[in-house]
This record gives structure tokens, sequence and C-alpha cells, in this order.
């Protein structure tokens, strides 16, 4: 089937399986291995991207539904040439043991901090719940998002 | 790499047409909503459906909102839009009670309340919610739409009365003033399915059960709910007594399985535990003491 679908502002085509997941699509047909691939079973979360500025898990999308609309993956977070301050926290306070939630929890955070730019720890705890980190850090996730949101993406880049 | 077996894929761009493509695609044919469960399903090769009719553009099906006496939720309702909706927050806590606790946010973003009653699993968290409120829900087929209760749409595990050509469009709701509710639920880690559940809605007059409602999930209740339980507080003050012979029934009736969430003996005390407290937040709620 033919699929056209914005990915980070531009415009892709694909002719693909029905059964082919957006995960893959975005992986394998285009590259873009930001996102990465976990648990297969809806879980985990490191496949985030979003769809139409929403997050979604894309291993529980097929990519024939993105069909006609846009996705945002981990690559675009730093198309201005300068990391996305949910990035830099990450940097800062050590938001990353072995990185494989990284992407998820970066894609999660970025749409939490744009609906909510001053949320409190409860508040993201519960926003990244759908995002399992096994390195156990959620300490240092929290803290990078809150660093996040105190550095303003001005901040971040002056 | 877990990928679904091959299968055709439709389009939908309105009800009619996802009949007509259920219809012409015969039984082997589902329609795809949030496709939280179904897909994974399918990635378990668990369903393995030959036409997948995809429903995500019927967006005249995602709302929540006040129709006379009566709330009315469509069918492509986001659980994210009903955990977040005023209306639903103004007539019953019980929705956002539940909400919150039903998978995780990303999860939410995407399965639907329809999606959800008719994926039909027996600890899911609306139909508790909604067999305990007496919701309707509304079937439609390329002949018109019937109405059936709640408490009468599930025919089993996984198994509806919607039938093949048909497609669950909207659940009714009606409103009750006076009226306080709330969803407990014991599960082992965020995000998870029950253990066990309960949920409750008292409509208090003149500090007199008027109507109350009781839900309940993964302890496999008869009809998603105990009606001894609510004919015994009909009527009545709402002692702790009562309350408590009332949750002590639910604990009787249900017909929990011992399974690798816990023995079947452990979720009969869930479920009166929490069939006491889903009763005791909704008076409190219907009287004030507890927003």
């Amino acid at each position: 089937m033919q699929i056209t679908v914005t990915v980070n502002g531009e415009e892709t085509t694909g002719d693909v399986e029905p059964r082919l997941l957006l995960v893959h699509y975005l992986r394998v047909n285009l590259g873009l291995r930001g996102t990465h691939w976990g648990c297969d079973t809806s879980n985990c979360g490191a496949c985030t991207v979003w769809l139409d500025g929403v997050p979604v898990k894309s291993c529980t999308t097929l990519a024939v539904q993105a069909d006609g609309h846009q996705v945002r993956t981990v690559e675009d977070l730093d198309a201005g040439g300068a990391l996305d301050p949910v990035q830099e926290g990450f940097i800062q306070e050590h938001g990353l043991q072995c990185g494989f939630c990284t992407p998820g929890m970066l894609m999660t955070a970025r749409a939490l901090l744009d609906a909510n730019p001053d949320p409190d720890a409860a508040t993201i705890r519960e926003a990244i719940s759908g995002n399992l980190c096994r390195c156990t850090g959620y300490e240092n996730i929290v803290r990078a998002v809150r660093w996040a949101a105190e550095h303003a993406a001005a901040e971040v880049t002056a | 790499m877990q990928v679904p077996a091959p299968f055709e894929y439709a389009r939908a761009t309105s009800v009619a047409h996802a009949i007509a493509l259920l219809d012409q695609h015969g039984p082997e044919a589902r329609l795809l909503a949030g496709g939280h469960s179904l897909l994974p399903m399918m990635r378990l090769r668990l369903a393995r459906p030959e036409t997948l009719i995809d429903i995500n553009g019927l967006t005249d099906l995602d709302y929540v909102r006040l129709d006379g006496d009566e709330i009315a939720i469509g069918a492509m309702t986001r659980h994210v839009t009903v955990l977040n909706s005023p209306v639903l927050r103004e007539h019953y806590r019980i929705f956002a009670d539940a909400e919150a606790v039903i998978a995780d946010p990303l999860v939410r973003n995407r399965g639907t309340v329809g999606g959800s009653l008719c994926q039909a699993d027996p600890a899911e968290d609306l139909s508790a919610v909604l067999s305990a409120l007496r919701a309707q829900a509304v079937i439609q087929a390329a002949s018109g739409s019937r109405t059936v209760a709640l408490r009468n749409f599930h025919e089993g595990p996984y198994e509806t009365v919607v039938g093949g050509a048909e497609m669950l469009v909207e659940v009714r709701v009606p409103v009750r003033p006076g009226t306080g509710s709330a969803y407990e639920k014991v599960h082992r880690r965020a995000g998870d399915w029950a253990v066990a559940a309960a949920g409750a809605f008292v409509q208090l007059r003149s500090g007199v059960v008027q109507d109350v409602g009781i839900g309940l999930a993964a302890v496999g209740a008869d009809h998603f709910t105990c009606a001894e339980a609510e004919e015994l507080l009909r009527g009545q003050e709402p002692t702790t007594e009562q309350i408590r012979s009332a949750a002590g029934m639910c604990r009787d009736s249900c017909n929990p399985q011992t399974d690798q969430r816990g023995p079947e003996d452990y979720k009969r005390h869930l479920a009166e535990v929490l069939v006491e407290r889903a009763l005791s937040r909704s008076i409190a709620r219907a009287t004030g003491e507890e927003n």
C-alpha cells in the first residue's frame, strides 16, 4: 500500500505492507534509528514518537495509520542546531545510563513540557509512567525533566 | 521481532461505510480502533484477522457531551479525553478515578472507549464503570440502531453482543442529581490490569439511598456487578454496617479465578474491601465531604 507520511516536517513515501509497524517504517524504511524498538508488547515506551503532536507507542501503530499524518521523532529535537532543553537536561542530570529508554523518555518529556511548562515531580512521574527505564534511573530522569523546565530554550541556546 | 500475520487493510470513511466493509469482508474482518489490545494480540498471533477496517478517521464518534438528561460518549473517544472531560468530572468522578489507572498516558492517547468495551477483557475497567452506572450501549447496523444495557453487553470473556456487521457507536449514561461516584483498583504495578477493581455510584436524597450502582472488574462477577448488594442498599440509610453487608455480598457472589495476578481468596477479599471503599467515597462525594 502506498503511503505518504510527514516525518519531522519532511514528506516521506513508501510502498508498505499493511502489517508494517510504524516503528519499523521509521527505523528500516527511513533509517531513523533514534526511535528504539524495545519490548514488542506495548509496555516499554522506548518507541514513543509523536503522531499529530500526541506521543504514542509506534510499535502499536501501523505505518498505514500514519498515512497522511505528521510524525515527529527524537531526531527532530535538535533540528534547530542546538539540543532541546530536555536533551541538555538528561546530560546535566545524568538522566540516562544505558540510554535505551532515552528517545522515548525525551519525546514524552517534550510533550509534557509543551502542555505544562512547570510540572512538579509527581506530574512528571505520571507522564513518564508509560516509559520504562530498566537501569532504574527514574530519580535522575525526573530531575532531568525538571532541569529542562527550569531552563527555557533560549537560555540553553544562548 | 513480532509482526502480525498478513492482512488486508481498509479505511472506513463513515459508520455506514465501516458497517458495509464488515458485511463485505465477513467474519474474519475486525474494526481497528485504538489498536492497543488488537495489535499486540495480532503480533502474538493470538488474533489473526484477514481484514482490518480502520475507523480512526471517524472523528465524529469522538465526543463526550450532555444530551438531555444523559451523557453521551462516542465510541472513538480516547481514554485521555474521558480522563480530562469536564462534563464527566462534574457528574461522575468514577470516570477520572478509573481512567487515571487504565494503562499509561501513552496508551490512553490512543485507546478508545469503544475498543475497550468490545475487546471485553474480564479485567477491563470501563466495563465495570459503565455497568455500575447502568449505562446503555448503542449498536449500529445497516438496518438501524439498537440499544443494549451495558450489563447485558458482554456474553463472556472477549465476547459481546455486537454482531458481525454491527458496530458499537455510543454509550449513554443517565445523569443523576445528588450523586457521588468512585473507582478503586488494586494492580501490581503502574499501568497493569486490575488484580481486582470496584466502582460505585450512590444517589442520596434526604440521607437515604435513592439509587446505587456497583461495578466489579477482574473477579468474575455476573454482568460486572452484584445486584443483590445494590438491592440491600436501595431505600436505606447508608450506615457503615449496611455498606459492610453489601461489600460482603459482593465478596461472596463473585467468582474470581486463581491466576498469575493472585489467588482466588485474595481477590475475593479485595472485592469486599474495594466495594466498601468505593461506596464510602461515593457517599462522601455525594454529601460534599470529599471532592
